[in-house]
């Protein structure tokens, strides 16, 4: 069963990436199904449990654990990685600690509640936060993706508006020292023979900001695969991707964000746990580049998840 | 290698659709689609209070006694018999006197409005609409690479000298102004009437500037109170062109609308709406025509408009109890919408996510403007959802605006006024036709 949709505010991309999954298993003979996580769901699964479920929901319900703590609690494996790796991979603060712990580069941050700067007065913890972190400045919410509620803030007067922006999605907001360089990402994948990093995919939005438009809208952004990056970078790059989906105890895929700064140096900025599937999506152009099939790759994780059962 | 940009025809598209791209709104209506969600962001009618047996008995007779004819092609300008009945059903809206030979059948209004684009317009010129005005007629003048130029409404419509202002201005500028688009009657989405004085001003404006004036109706038999105020189209003869449809009184899913035109117009619609769809579905046209013929369409209007008198009660009744200080609305006398305008600093597209997460929806007035502007709006529709639903959306819809509020005033003034304001791109920041 490939579960898709939600109500999660990425549920398009959500459907979409279901569809692709779904197209990709049924051309190497798999047999499934789409479902959408609403109450239909458990009566479904009790009526007829799959062998293993794809999770392709994005936001929340895919990504914040909980849906997979359900489907342990039904006893049906999945493909990905357990609910509190995914809990932890999925707040984004979380995550950095636990990555700068394991001495993984990822840019300085912060991480507040809207109630923090009620309490103590949004002037002066901006003021605070731009003395520490200087400028631009990266704020998005804390959990949450598709560069939905993201913003890159340039001068201090354009710190408060996207503050609000970013919390209009999420109540916890992370402020991050803006790192110039190149947007790169690295799907990993684990066949059998442990996580092995993707083709890198270097991403350049044509209007330089990958925001939710310039994701999904085809022909907005140029992919390289493999990124343009020499060598001796390429592999520390996929070195440090590796790195931070080990760190996570993350499971069977998932997608690093990095950003290679201009001396090379690699930083991640966030992991996915369900990587986007769709047309525009990393993973497949990433698998694509390694002249592998999208269909038999998911159908080898369909495996290994029901061989967890 | 060289980079891929998932599109390999970015090099051929015309330049009219450049700029077309998906928005972070359009992702938040695919949530306002669920059931879970209360929806005030649609236009649909309410469908279900058709006599849909009924209905269905005689689409089911259109296919098996007459399909010979309503399964094959028919006439660009749309059947004799519907066109018959049209004349009848402009006739009760105080236009009398209209030739079936004047009248062209069209997909709908929206391929009404394209049709009388792609006969007026060149790229540059200038069309002349209210300010907010309906967002598929915006898609039709960008698509015909025209600019849109608004002119404010108060609460008796469009203001005649502002009207007379934006006239003067757009001749300036050196452009030229070919029409003035406008929904005088329970307007989409302001939900206002152009007061009767205010029509005869506005003719004779658009008279002296020798502007068209296309008239869209497609809300006029929906009044709450009374008959509304004769069409322009009733007054004027010449130079106004009277767009209306089926999809409020009857069905939008047939997809019937049309055009009167002055004569001398009329053959070029034909000859083009044959280049555009070649013709309306004539299983349509019959399905409409035999609905006007043989059932009582009159009485579903009436049952219609008491429908929507009790919703419009219960959103407005709703929105006085329970929305914050601050907020202020219209009033409509008939139609689908009512049009907020929020307290100072509330920015309706900012506060979507909010809306969303709070499982309810709308649209952002930047829906409704060509240039952008509108964030200080929303419009919501009451024609589709029960008076408790309509009820519980303004409910859910206050709470979102009362956090809102509270957090700009926590980051001050400053934050109400983003520094990155995309340019107008009126399609992206409203739902698809499909949203309830």
């Amino acid at each position: 069963m490939v579960l898709a949709g939600g109500l999660s505010y990425e549920r398009d991309v959500s459907l979409r990436s279901g569809r692709r999954v779904l197209d990709a298993l049924k051309a190497v003979g798999v047999h499934a199904e789409m479902h959408d996580a609403d109450v239909s769901l458990l009566p479904a699964l009790q009526a007829d449990p799959p062998d293993a479920v794809v999770i392709a929901l994005h936001g929340a319900t895919g990504e914040d654990g909980s849906l997979r703590g359900v489907l342990d609690l039904c006893g049906i494996p999945y493909v990905g990685c357990d609910a509190r790796a995914s809990r932890l991979a999925w707040d984004k603060p979380s995550a950095k600690s636990m990555l700068r712990e394991a001495g993984i580069p990822t840019p300085d941050w912060v991480a507040l509640p809207h109630d923090r700067f009620s309490e103590l007065g949004a002037v002066a913890v901006l003021d605070r936060i731009v003395d520490r972190l200087g400028l631009p400045l990266m704020v998005k919410p804390a959990q949450g993706g598709s560069g939905l509620g993201a913003a890159v803030v340039r001068e201090d007067t354009d710190l408060p508006p996207a503050m609000v922006g970013c919390f209009a999605y999420d109540s916890t907001a992370l402020v991050e020292k803006f790192v110039p360089g190149k947007d790169v990402a690295v799907s990993i994948i684990d066949l059998g023979n442990g996580p092995e990093a993707l083709p890198i995919v270097e991403i350049v939005p044509r209007d330089g900001v990958y925001d939710y438009a310039a994701r999904y809208t085809a022909g907005l952004t140029t992919w390289h695969a493999p990124a343009r990056l020499d060598a001796e970078v390429a592999a520390q790059v996929a070195e440090t991707a590796l790195a931070a989906h080990k760190a996570l105890g993350l499971r069977d895929l998932s997608r690093v964000d990095l950003i290679v700064a201009e001396d090379g140096s690699p930083q991640v900025l966030g992991i996915n746990v369900s990587p986007g599937m769709t047309e525009t999506s990393l993973l497949p152009l990433a698998a694509q580049a390694a002249g592998l099939d999208l269909g038999n790759i998911l159908a080898t994780l369909v495996t290994r998840a029901v061989a967890r059962a | 290698m060289t980079g891929t940009t998932q599109d390999d025809y970015t090099d051929v598209y015309a330049r009219r659709v450049r700029g077309m791209t998906t928005s972070e709104i359009r992702a938040l209506f695919a949530v306002a689609s669920r059931p879970e969600v209360v929806s005030l962001a649609g236009g649909s009618p309410y469908i279900a209070a058709l006599p849909l047996d009924a209905v269905g008995e005689m689409l089911g007779r259109l296919g098996s006694d007459h399909g010979t004819v309503s399964l094959q092609y028919g006439i660009g300008q749309g059947t004799v018999d519907l066109r018959e009945r049209i004349c009848e059903v402009m006739a009760l809206s105080g236009i009398h006197g209209a030739s079936p030979d004047d009248v062209v059948v069209t997909v709908g209004g929206q391929q009404a409005l394209d049709l009388l684009a792609r006969l007026f317009l060149d790229p540059g010129d200038v069309v002349l609409a209210e300010g907010p005005s309906y967002v598929g007629a915006l898609g039709v003048f960008q698509a015909a690479q025209a600019q849109v130029h608004h002119v404010p409404m108060d609460d008796e419509g469009l203001i005649p000298a502002a009207l007379e202002e934006a006239i003067a201005a757009v001749t300036r500028s050196g452009r030229r102004a070919k029409f003035l688009y406008t929904i005088p009657t329970f307007q989409n989405p302001a939900g206002v009437t152009l007061s009767e004085e205010r029509r005869e001003q506005v003719l004779d404006i658009c008279e002296r500037a020798g502007l068209l004036v296309v008239e869209d109706d497609p809300y006029g038999m929906l009044s709450f109170e009374g008959d509304a105020p004769l069409p322009l189209r009733a007054r004027r003869r010449e130079g106004v062109f009277y767009v209306s449809t089926f999809s409020k009184t009857f069905a939008p899913g047939l997809r019937v609308g049309w055009i009167l035109a002055p004569h001398a117009v009329r053959e070029k619609l034909v000859m083009m709406s044959e280049a555009n769809v070649l013709c309306p579905s004539a299983f349509a046209q019959a399905a409409v025509t035999q609905y006007l013929t043989t059932m009582p369409w009159r009485e579903q209007v009436k049952s219609y408009r008491e429908i929507y008198r009790e919703r419009r009660d219960a959103l407005l009744t709703a929105m006085r109890d329970l929305m914050p200080a601050g907020t202020t609305w219209t009033n409509p006398t008939g139609g689908l919408f009512v049009w907020v305008t929020l307290p100072e600093g509330l920015d309706s597209k900012a506060m979507m996510p909010r809306a969303i997460a709070a499982r309810v929806a709308y649209v952002p007035g930047t829906g409704f403007y060509a240039d952008g502007t509108g964030t200080g709006n929303m419009r919501l529709n009451f024609s589709f959802s029960s008076p408790e639903r309509l009820r519980e959306g303004v409910r859910r819809l206050s709470g979102v605006m009362e956090q809102e509020l509270a957090m700009r005033a926590v980051f001050g003034a400053a934050a109400g006024h983003p520094h990155h304001r995309r340019r107008g791109n009126a399609a992206a920041d409203a739902p698809g036709p499909d949203l309830a």
